[in-house]
């Protein structure tokens, strides 16, 4: 409830800002929030709302596929000296590349469809996670890992009982902060190519000077990343809860 | 039957850029269901020696024997607790307890039979479900021996178990181990730092030097356990003459007596 007044606020707050902007600004490029918000609800069902889903769907199956592949990675790096002294350097020289400069040999390799984008998405999404997970594995106390292991424990049982949980917290929030730039790629990706997605109504918008259109897709694209954030931050409620006890 | 043999250990590590010789030519016996205290300077070893007990470091030299077979992993039935407790944040009080369990393939219903009567004979019981973080820090201790007393150990390693804990909460649960030792009668071996506290668990104290960690003297204390032994001259006495044991072994710095005999 306190939440959701939180974001009512926030929304009252940001929409006079808006407004203040848009009359200080006085172009047709930066129409008021009233005629952005009435083409939003004007095309919501026609629209927008298939080009959401459209959008959301690519960014989930990317998020999905990028955390199923770089959290594991990530931890058995992090776990092991060995596989570490070899995968890190591998790692640490391909993170700084921005992975966005592939779309076009995406695009040659993948066509213009929907796999060069998730592809993309999930390359980069996969990085950060893999990043924060290894250092995450490696952060995990001696402590809670011996006292396992002086139970008996295996290998697989320490990843577990120990490694997995522990990681997990840092996992959700590369999860969230991954969410942004998942969203940014997105809608890169979706002007370079194709003709569906939040990314190519907006551009598509922009073609038209249907200014107040393009800004009802731009809320729209906010929106997607606001549903993400907060599915993700339920998720994180459940599965980490003991990180929300006793404070 | 859980008599402990530690012949003649050595235990060498890397550090950072040097190795360092945690334990040389080491040798200790604890009879099955002796309780013991291990004091000495801080940095003398006295973990070493217990994780190589525990089976979680392996001696560069000699060998440690528990019930008369050499230790070359985690065995079934020691518990060893650990400072910070080793407790789990992410699981609640019952899994915490039942973890040993379930790490050997005990039953679920097994589990919550042995793990509930461990955490009722620790008091704990109305809070299975709450996480780690909700405890305080004598409670969380109390998890920890019911960890130890779900698997039934019969032998209990304890590296400075209670270090963390206030004065009060300290001699609070002192008198839970005695007392859970008297009923239980297991091999005990507690690495403590604070004299009271190895003469009051400890019917023997084993004195270790510096590091490299040796035996340097083990001290007899057939006293230990009886009624009200805390305010007897006999406790004062054993815990005066520890204290000159420890700083003949430098443990209080420069300014330390010197000359001590060991007796």
């Amino acid at each position: 409830m306190r939440r959701l007044l939180g974001y009512l606020g926030a929304i009252v707050a940001l929409l006079v800002g808006w407004w203040l902007l848009s009359v200080a600004v006085g172009s047709p490029a930066l129409p008021g929030p009233a005629p952005a918000i009435s083409d939003f609800v004007r095309l919501w069902g026609s629209d927008l709302m298939p080009q959401l889903f459209e959008s959301g769907w690519r960014v989930v199956a990317s998020m999905t596929i990028g955390v199923a592949l770089g959290a594991p990675l990530g931890l058995l790096i992090g776990r092991s000296p060995r596989l570490d002294a070899v995968a890190a350097p591998l790692v640490f020289l391909t993170y700084p590349i921005p992975k966005i400069v592939f779309l076009p040999v995406l695009l040659v390799l993948l066509g213009i469809g929907n796999a060069p984008k998730i592809a993309l998405i999930t390359i980069i999404v996969l990085f950060q996670i893999l990043v924060t997970a290894r250092d995450a594995a490696r952060g995990i106390p001696v402590a809670s890992v011996l006292s396992v292991r002086s139970l008996g424990a295996t290998r697989g049982q320490v990843f577990r009982h120990v490694v997995v949980p522990a990681a997990l917290p840092d996992i959700f929030t590369a999860l969230r902060i991954g969410t942004g730039t998942a969203i940014a790629v997105l809608f890169f990706s979706e002007t370079v190519a194709g003709t569906s997605g939040l990314g190519y109504y907006i551009l598509d918008a922009w073609g038209r000077i249907a200014y107040s259109e393009m800004f009802a897709g731009i809320i729209a694209m906010a929106l997607l990343g606001v549903v993400l954030y907060e599915l993700l931050e339920m998720a994180e409620a459940r599965v980490c809860r003991w990180t929300r006890v006793g404070r | 039957m859980a008599t402990v043999d530690a012949c003649e250990v050595e235990v060498v590590y890397e550090g950072v850029d040097r190795l360092v010789r945690a334990l040389e030519a080491c040798s200790l016996t604890v009879e099955d269901g002796e309780p013991v205290a291990i004091i000495g300077p801080s940095g003398c070893g006295k973990s070493t020696l217990l994780l190589a007990m525990a089976g979680l470091v392996r001696p560069t030299d000699g060998d440690v024997l528990v019930g008369g077979e050499t230790v070359s992993g985690p065995r079934l039935r020691t518990a060893l607790i650990l400072q910070d407790f080793g407790l789990l944040p992410w699981k609640t009080v019952f899994h915490n307890a039942a973890l040993g369990l379930e790490v050997r393939g005990v039953s679920p219903a097994q589990r919550a039979e042995r793990a509930g009567a461990a955490l009722e004979r620790v008091g704990l019981t109305d809070f299975c479900g709450a996480y780690p973080g909700e405890l305080s820090g004598g409670m969380r201790q109390r998890l920890a021996l019911a960890r130890a007393l779900a698997l039934d150990a019969d032998l209990l390693l304890m590296d400075e178990p209670l270090s963390a804990l206030d004065a009060l909460t300290r001699e609070d649960l002192q008198g839970l181990l005695l007392d859970i030792w008297r009923q239980r009668q297991h091999t005990a071996i507690l690495v403590t730092h604070s004299i009271e506290e190895a003469v009051f668990l400890g019917r023997r104290v084993v004195v270790l030097t510096p590091r490299p960690g040796r035996v340097a003297a083990i001290v007899e204390n057939p006293g230990m356990g009886a009624e009200g032994y805390r305010s007897t001259p006999e406790f004062y006495e054993r815990c005066d003459q520890l204290r000159r044991l420890l700083a003949a072994e430098g443990a209080f710095g420069e300014t330390a007596l010197t000359g001590v005999e060991a007796s």
